[in-house]
């Protein structure tokens, strides 16, 4: 869906999304480094399960709530990736429990 | 008092930062608040650490943010970056979470600044993943340098469609098409409009060249589309729409959407600020005067946040508000005001000229906007549909907010930002009653969400620090 462009590789961020490593630009969020490492969805929805993903990356809409370093609920647009972060796919209403 | 400023400033887009640079000028104890990591709002959004190459790309009204950025770094603002500004009041208590941690500051003069977002319209599927603003293609494409791997298929209407396309041209990306969604009534509409557009001509003129600059990429540009569908089972494979008179098919993973933008209403409305309908615009906004004072003493609005007049006039309006802040103070009196902020207000005056015209151009059908399809969710949070809503209205329920209580429709994490105009549209159109009447959700405070935990944080028991 989404690819990074080519970036200056002395400013690399290594982090781990859905157990995949990736290596990102830094200054890049949360969301665009799982829409660029290929995740087709970021969360699944309480009510019905749906898969979801960012939609509007500007912190209205709270379709990119992922889990980060163990916290669920976190607005993966508004957050940039940090060394060695741990970002997880939130499932449903287990993210609330 | 430490948590006490003579002026805080919510946002940090091109309102903000023109707001605080001027405030600061007059020796003002300022402090400006920002939900995001870096200043720029949306429109200059990364405009601090965006490489030369995709500057360039980007284009040249992007980077007229970088002066603006400079210029804040050196004003000697006191600047909160992460910060979600959960309350605000008539005493002028603001109250926010900063990582993690929830506090209050107060202030003489607040402008709120927090700018606009992209209006949210419901259509079949669009909650599938691969379908998503343009605006979020464009953020990415600022802040992270992240873009369509292989095809996108823009659609909507909105002079932001052109931008991105162009955007994403110069960028190497294959644009598959363009669906103009506005209709030949928007074009009638808009021609006595035109004489005034005129005197923006500018404008006029970068709009064409960005649509030259689309047609001689081969991007085809298809005019008149209407009834929009996005199709697949677990996500996005195809879109599906009518284009004179017959049904096409795009196959595509990625479609952006987009309908125009709307004033962030939610943290003036829990405020208590007095809100209109603003038929041109199709949004509410709050009430200003020309000076951005609002409907209550000490808070004013500036830039899109209060109707959208665009970047350029965001600075002006910016500007002008600080200018007023610092008459409020007592700092300068009525004369040195109205001398400080007249080159602003003139330029604010010129700026809007084309407004009225991209308004008439570019306005979403009705039809559209009050999601003619039963079976699409409206409510993204509680998965409510149009056809839960309607029912709902047909037993009698004819207002936005008896809706979101007897439907859970705008409850959910996003507190109806998605789904509020779309509600209100639904109830206008079904009950053929004016949309002022079918009314807004009542925003409350806390306007974004925190914990319980981050609430308790504000009283400290005993013996803690």
């Amino acid at each position: 869906m989404f690819k990074q462009l080519p970036f200056d590789k002395e400013n690399a961020v290594n982090l781990t999304i859905d157990g995949q490593a990736i290596q990102v630009a830094q200054g890049t969020s949360v969301a665009a480094a799982a829409l660029s490492c290929g995740l087709s969805y970021t969360r699944t929805t309480p009510i019905s399960g749906a898969k979801r993903a960012p939609f509007c990356m500007m912190g209205v809409c709270f379709e990119c709530q992922m889990v980060i370093n163990g916290k669920p609920n976190q607005r993966a647009c508004g957050t940039l990736v940090e060394e060695g972060m741990q970002v997880e796919i939130q499932h449903g209403a287990e993210a609330y429990q | 008092m430490k948590n006490h400023y003579e002026l805080i400033i919510i946002g940090g887009g091109a309102a903000g930062l023109s707001a605080a640079v001027t405030a600061a000028e007059h020796g003002i104890k300022t402090a400006l608040l920002d939900e995001q990591a870096a200043i720029g709002g949306q429109i200059y959004r990364g405009i601090e650490s965006v490489p030369e190459e995709r500057g360039q790309q980007l284009g040249s009204e992007y980077l007229r943010g970088r002066p603006l950025a400079e210029a804040f770094h050196t004003s000697g603002v006191d600047y909160f970056p992460n910060t979600q500004v959960w309350a605000l009041n008539k005493q002028r208590e603001i109250s926010l979470t900063q990582d993690d941690e929830a506090k209050t500051l107060s202030a003489d003069q607040v402008i709120v600044a927090n700018g606009a977002m992209e209006r949210p319209v419901p259509f079949s599927d669009w909650t599938l993943t691969g379908v998503m603003n343009a605006g979020a293609g464009q953020v990415l494409f600022k802040s992270s340098g992240v873009v369509p791997a292989d095809d996108v298929v823009l659609a909507g209407s909105g002079a932001l469609l052109l931008l991105l396309a162009s955007q994403y041209i110069r960028a190497g990306v294959k644009v598959t098409a363009l669906l103009d969604m506005s209709t030949l009534g928007n074009q009638i509409s808009s021609i006595p409009k035109f004489p005034k557009a005129l005197l923006a001509a500018h404008y006029l003129i970068k709009g064409m060249a960005y649509e030259l600059e689309i047609k001689r990429a081969g991007v085809p540009i298809l005019k008149g589309v209407s009834e929009l569908e996005a199709l697949g089972e677990e996500k996005l494979e195809s879109i599906r729409f009518k284009h004179k008179g017959s049904y096409k098919t795009i196959d595509t993973d990625l479609l952006l959407t987009h309908f125009g933008v709307i004033p962030h209403v939610w943290l003036t409305q829990a405020a208590g600020c007095e809100h209109k309908w603003d038929a041109s615009q199709q949004c509410w906004r709050p009430k200003h005067n020309d000076w951005g004072q609002s409907s209550l003493d000490g808070i004013l609005i500036a830039g899109d946040g209060g109707g959208i007049n665009g970047a350029r006039a965001a600075e002006f309006a910016g500007r002008i508000a600080a200018i007023h802040a610092v008459y409020a103070l007592g700092q300068i009196d009525k004369h040195q005001r109205n001398r400080l902020a007249a080159k602003d207000k003139k330029a604010l005056v010129r700026e809007r000229y084309i407004r009225p015209f991209l308004e008439a151009w570019f306005a979403i059908p009705p039809e559209v906007l009050a999601t003619p399809d039963n079976k699409t969710v409206v409510c993204r949070c509680e998965e409510v549909t149009a056809g839960e809503i309607r029912e709902t209205i047909a037993k009698g329920h004819e207002d936005s907010n008896q809706v979101k209580f007897l439907t859970r429709c705008g409850m959910g994490v996003c507190q109806g930002r998605q789904c509020a105009n779309a509600v209100a549209h639904i109830v206008a159109r079904e009950t053929g009653k004016p949309i002022q009447q079918a009314g807004l959700y009542r925003g409350r405070p806390p306007v974004t969400p925190l914990t319980l935990g981050q609430l308790a944080d504000l009283f400290p028991q005993e013996g803690e620090e």
